[in-house]
């Protein structure tokens, strides 16, 4: 299975990808070399890689492994102006031969391997998966309890169960979702993780996996559409899960929340002034051409009192903020060999527009940016949230 | 050099172990077992030997727990046989005298010239199951083993005590040593090898009937450690916690 | 010896191990509601200076022999097995360690005796013994009867204070010659010393522990501040050292060292009996960790859930002003 090779390694890539023959095209023109935000410490920067292979040096590709850098962010992909699918191509099939050859940095080691066990890259019990939901002041039914057909299947994802601050911004996308009388319910403990991120380590095997207990449990119930707080799943259930025969509408809660956005403007009060940024989650915005930019925005701009500013990098520009393509589980490992971090960065520019709140919509990047702000300093000045945190503090104070 | 591997299910702590009130014994109802981590490193360990040495690496395990999956992934790790020993009552939590009297039966006639086992797993109640085989095959037994080196047809274990001192014990003959830690952590292998080996490897099963063996332990209760003397738990937000904290250490004298 | 308790006492590099004091403390309880004697087990060579530390026994009988002089597991199993042969004792203890692991199971097999290991604590009662151990992590306890006519059991420490098993006697001493070890199979070679250059972590008085839950290596700075704030060193649970973000000599449990420090502060620790057994007394024990179900919370004083990688910076800053 390993392929030993430049050319069959191509090959592959070219076989396994979408438009992978366009690879061919690469010009060397460096523009994905330069916008990549690790590109600085890779051996093998995008641009570089595609020279070695073709110099038929996939030994030398081999034996370096800061391909584990690439936190899967699409920068380089978006800017390619061959359109080459650089990193669900020729990045995650690089990351797949690394895996097959045994190179994996521990802490990578240990999510897979919970991932596969538990179905959640924490390694949290899967019994307790909708703990965070438990007596919680809004009801929010599990499927195999409610027993009723929904309106909205609502897929929480890992980070949105299990981890604490995450947890915090579900409780609040509960509430609105109850303010706003939608009928959904949550997987509960059959949820597993979504698996895209698991992907883009490498792991298509393990994605397939858990794709097919996701729809083996979705398969039982009856609902319209899909909703999730997570990007990473909602790229998965709109462009891998269709793959594997499951194909049902599905949307970021930001464009959901958007569809019903004059009844939530009904309800949103002015709390005060607040100077808050935006930034757009790679796999909302340029990832596969997701797009989705102006939703979030269209909600922040309609609570009163708040001041919408834009950081220099916004929309298909944004920076991610590490946690992709398994940096979430790598911090250690890039810290050892670039650092810096991206979250860093995108703190820096929040704070150098002036913002007092950095409004996020992935649950990657909650915790992730709150220890930028640690880390930068910049504790007490800048706050971060969710977006539906921020509405839910208008609409309840 | 030709190695057998013991894998046993235990307890995935991961969950909430409860008290069956019927039995007064471990709720094996809604159990997740999980390999015995140690066992693991045994499997790691012996296939490191295979790599250096050659000869085959033979995988046994009862049937309890996902225990195709384990085997599966011992064969796309690099496990050359891999059997599934089928009988009565594996479900209820065996001993591991009773476990031991199994294995033994099962090992039969593979031909081996070391068993690596786990040197314990963490719901082991009654001995070590790599001791107990040992002892019922007659073979040395060496525990808390970390390196395992073959030449000249000698093997020389390396076993930790504690403080970070180490002997080397020459072993002559076929034996079992009990793995503390491989000298590698294991390996990660990738799903789609996993399932691969899913479909091309086949898993032996070897039924094991009435085994007789004395002196098992009977357990006449189990119960929750109490929190009697908990701790004083200190409550509030990170920087109330600090703060609290950095008071109380100072009032008990404890800096400089 | 028939009928006894008998300790098999652990010694390595010419020491006696502390888990042989916990032994015979709960050895000289055990005798005494059995009516009858305490006998500790000393195998090696040139052990007789030993004995004067087994005062707790009624009676040392001791087992000399060149090739005994370091542990080797089948030549002590040998041992064992032609003592024993000769005289049933009602229980056999060994500590649970590296070396008593190795030779309980091989014993109790031999002598067709049941064999029950981390035990803590024993009980009589209606003229029974019953054991007590923690399993699983640390989250579970089990209790069984120690079948008559003999048993064996390993110990772990905690269950009985050491002092109660040091007293100022002199025991009774017997030598007996060693079985013919010429079919053993298993020879010690040489020690490997342990790196030297370190930081001694039993001579420290504050220990800032780490555990799984610093999550990587880089948080280990955390610690290592705060410890400095501290007056004390960083040490670690088996899985820091196991992924080298902190070397062996810093590894405080059953494969490390024991301490016993003014202040141990447990951070991202769940407290597995095999880490709480390298700090079975600490003045002050402080654990965070976000499980408030973690075992260590009913050892340690003081405890908080807390995220420890927010709270060690913030404890840093709080003990400087």
């Amino acid at each position: 299975m390993s392929v030993a090779t430049s050319y069959e390694f191509l090959d592959k890539v070219i076989r396994a990808t979408p438009d992978g023959e366009k690879i061919r095209k690469c010009l060397q023109c460096g523009t994905c070399s330069g916008i990549c935000p690790y590109g600085f410490a890779m051996d093998y920067p995008p641009r570089s890689l595609i020279a070695a292979l073709r110099a038929d040096d996939f030994h030398g590709v081999l034996e370096s492994d800061t391909i584990w850098l690439c936190v899967s962010c699409f920068a380089c992909a978006s800017v390619c102006p061959a359109k080459i699918p650089l990193t669900r191509g020729l990045l995650a099939t690089l990351k797949t031969e690394m895996l097959v050859g045994g190179s994996i940095p521990q802490e990578l080691q240990a999510a897979l391997g919970n991932s596969r066990r538990y179905g959640n890259a924490l390694g949290e019990s899967p019994k307790k998966r909708a703990e965070w939901a438990k007596d919680f002041t809004v009801p929010v039914p599990v499927l195999s309890a409610h027993k009723k057909p929904v309106e909205v299947l609502w897929f929480v994802g890992d980070y949105a169960s299990y981890h604490p601050r995450a947890q915090q911004a579900s409780r609040a996308l509960a509430k609105l979702l109850f303010v706003l009388d939608v009928h959904f319910g949550i997987l509960g403990p059959e949820e597993n993780s979504d698996g895209d991120t698991q992907a883009f380590t490498g792991e298509w095997g393990l994605f397939e996996l858990l794709a097919r207990k996701n729809i083996q449990a979705m398969s039982k119930y009856q609902f319209k559409e899909i909703i999730t707080g997570d990007p990473h799943a909602y790229n998965a259930f709109k462009h891998e899960y269709p793959r594997l025969g499951f194909d049902r509408p599905v949307k970021h809660h930001t464009q959901y929340l958007a569809e019903h956005s004059d009844r939530i403007r009904a309800l949103l009060q002015n709390r005060g002034p607040r100077r808050v940024t935006y930034h757009d989650p790679c796999y909302l915005g340029r990832a596969n051409d997701n797009n989705i930019y102006e939703e979030p925005r269209q909600l922040l701009r309609a609570i009163p009192g708040l001041e919408l500013v834009e950081m220099s990098h916004n929309r298909a520009q944004s920076i991610c903020c590490g946690g992709g393509g398994g940096g979430m589980w790598l911090d250690g490992y890039s810290w050892e060999k670039a650092h810096t971090r991206t979250s860093e960065w995108r703190v820096k520019e929040a704070v150098a527009v002036g913002a007092e709140v950095l409004a996020v919509a992935c649950p990657y990047e909650t915790p992730r940016f709150e220890d930028a702000v640690k880390s930068t300093g910049n504790e007490g000045k800048l706050a971060v949230k969710d977006v539906a945190e921020l509405l839910v503090e208008s609409i309840f104070g | 050099m030709d190695i057998v591997v013991l894998i046993k299910f235990v307890p995935d702590l991961v969950e909430d172990l409860e008290i069956d009130a019927a039995t007064g014994l471990l709720d094996r109802n809604f159990l997740r077992l999980m390999p015995n981590e140690l066992d693991e490193h045994a499997l790691e360990q012996a296939i490191i030997l295979k790599e250096r040495h050659g000869g085959r690496v033979t995988v046994l395990a009862l049937d309890t727990g996902d225990v195709d999956e384990a085997l599966y992934t011992a064969v796309a790790k690099g496990a050359d046989r891999v059997i599934k020993i089928t009988g009565d009552g594996f479900d209820q939590g065996l001993g591991n005298r009773r476990i031991a009297a199994i294995l033994r039966r099962a090992v039969g006639d593979v031909r081996f010239d070391l068993i690596l086992t786990g040197t314990q797993a963490v719901d082991d109640l009654d001995g070590f199951v790599g001791a107990l085989l040992a002892a019922d095959l007659g073979l040395p037994y060496v525990g808390y083993v970390t390196q395992v080196v073959a030449a000249d047809g000698r093997v020389v274990a390396r076993k930790e005590y504690p403080g970070g001192l180490n002997a080397e014990i020459e072993v002559n003959g076929p034996a079992v040593l009990g793995i503390q830690a491989a000298e590698r952590a294991p390996r990660y292998v990738v799903t789609s090898k996993v399932m691969e080996a899913m479909k091309s490897a086949k898993i032996e099963e070897l039924a094991v009937d009435e085994v007789s063996v004395e002196n098992e332990l009977a357990v006449s209760s189990m119960a929750l450690p109490e929190s009697g003397t908990h701790a004083e738990m200190i409550e509030g937000n990170v920087q109330q916690v600090a703060q609290k904290l950095a008071v109380l250490l100072k009032e008990r004298g404890v800096l400089a | 010896m028939c009928g006894e308790v008998c300790v098999v006492v652990e010694v390595l590099r010419g020491e006696v191990k502390d888990i042989t004091y916990t032994m015979l403390a709960a050895g000289r309880q055990l005798a005494a509601g059995l009516k009858t004697k305490l006998t500790a087990l000393l195998i090696g060579r040139d052990v007789q200076k030993l004995v004067a530390q087994l005062g707790a026994a009624d009676r040392v009988v001791c087992v000399e022999h060149a090739d005994l002089a370091e542990f080797n597991p089948d030549a002590y199993l040998h041992v064992l097995i032609a003592v024993f042969e000769q005289h049933a004792p009602r229980l056999v203890m060994f500590g649970h360690t590296a070396t008593g692991t190795d030779l309980a199971c091989g014993v109790a097999h031999r002598l067709h005796w049941p064999v029950a290991t981390a035990c803590r604590t024993f009980s009589l009662g209606n003229g029974t013994v019953q054991c007590s151990s923690l399993t699983c992590g640390g989250k579970l306890i089990a209790n069984g009867p120690l079948p008559e006519p003999s048993c064996v059991v390993t110990v772990m420490p905690g269950g009985y204070k050491a002092e109660d098993g040091q007293l100022h006697k002199t025991p009774t001493v017997e030598t007996v010659s060693a079985p013919g070890l010429d079919q053993v199979r298993t020879r010690f070679k040489q020690y490997l010393e342990p790196p030297a250059g370190d930081v001694d972590i039993t001579k420290q008085r504050i220990l800032v522990s780490v555990g799984r839950g610093i999550q990587n290596k880089d948080n280990l700075a955390l610690a290592e501040k705060l410890a400095a704030a501290l007056g004390g060193v960083v040490s670690g649970s088996r899985p820091v050292i196991d992924q080298a973000w902190l070397p062996t000599t810093r590894l405080v449990g059953k494969s490390g060292k024991q301490v016993k420090p003014k202040l141990y502060l447990a951070i991202g620790i769940s407290g597995a009996p095999e880490h709480l057994e390298g700090v079975p007394e600490a003045e002050l024990m402080l654990a965070i960790n976000t499980d408030p179900k973690a075992p260590i919370f009913d050892v340690a004083q003081y405890g908080a859930t807390c995220n420890a990688l927010e709270l060690m910076p913030l404890l840093t800053e709080n003990l400087k002003k």
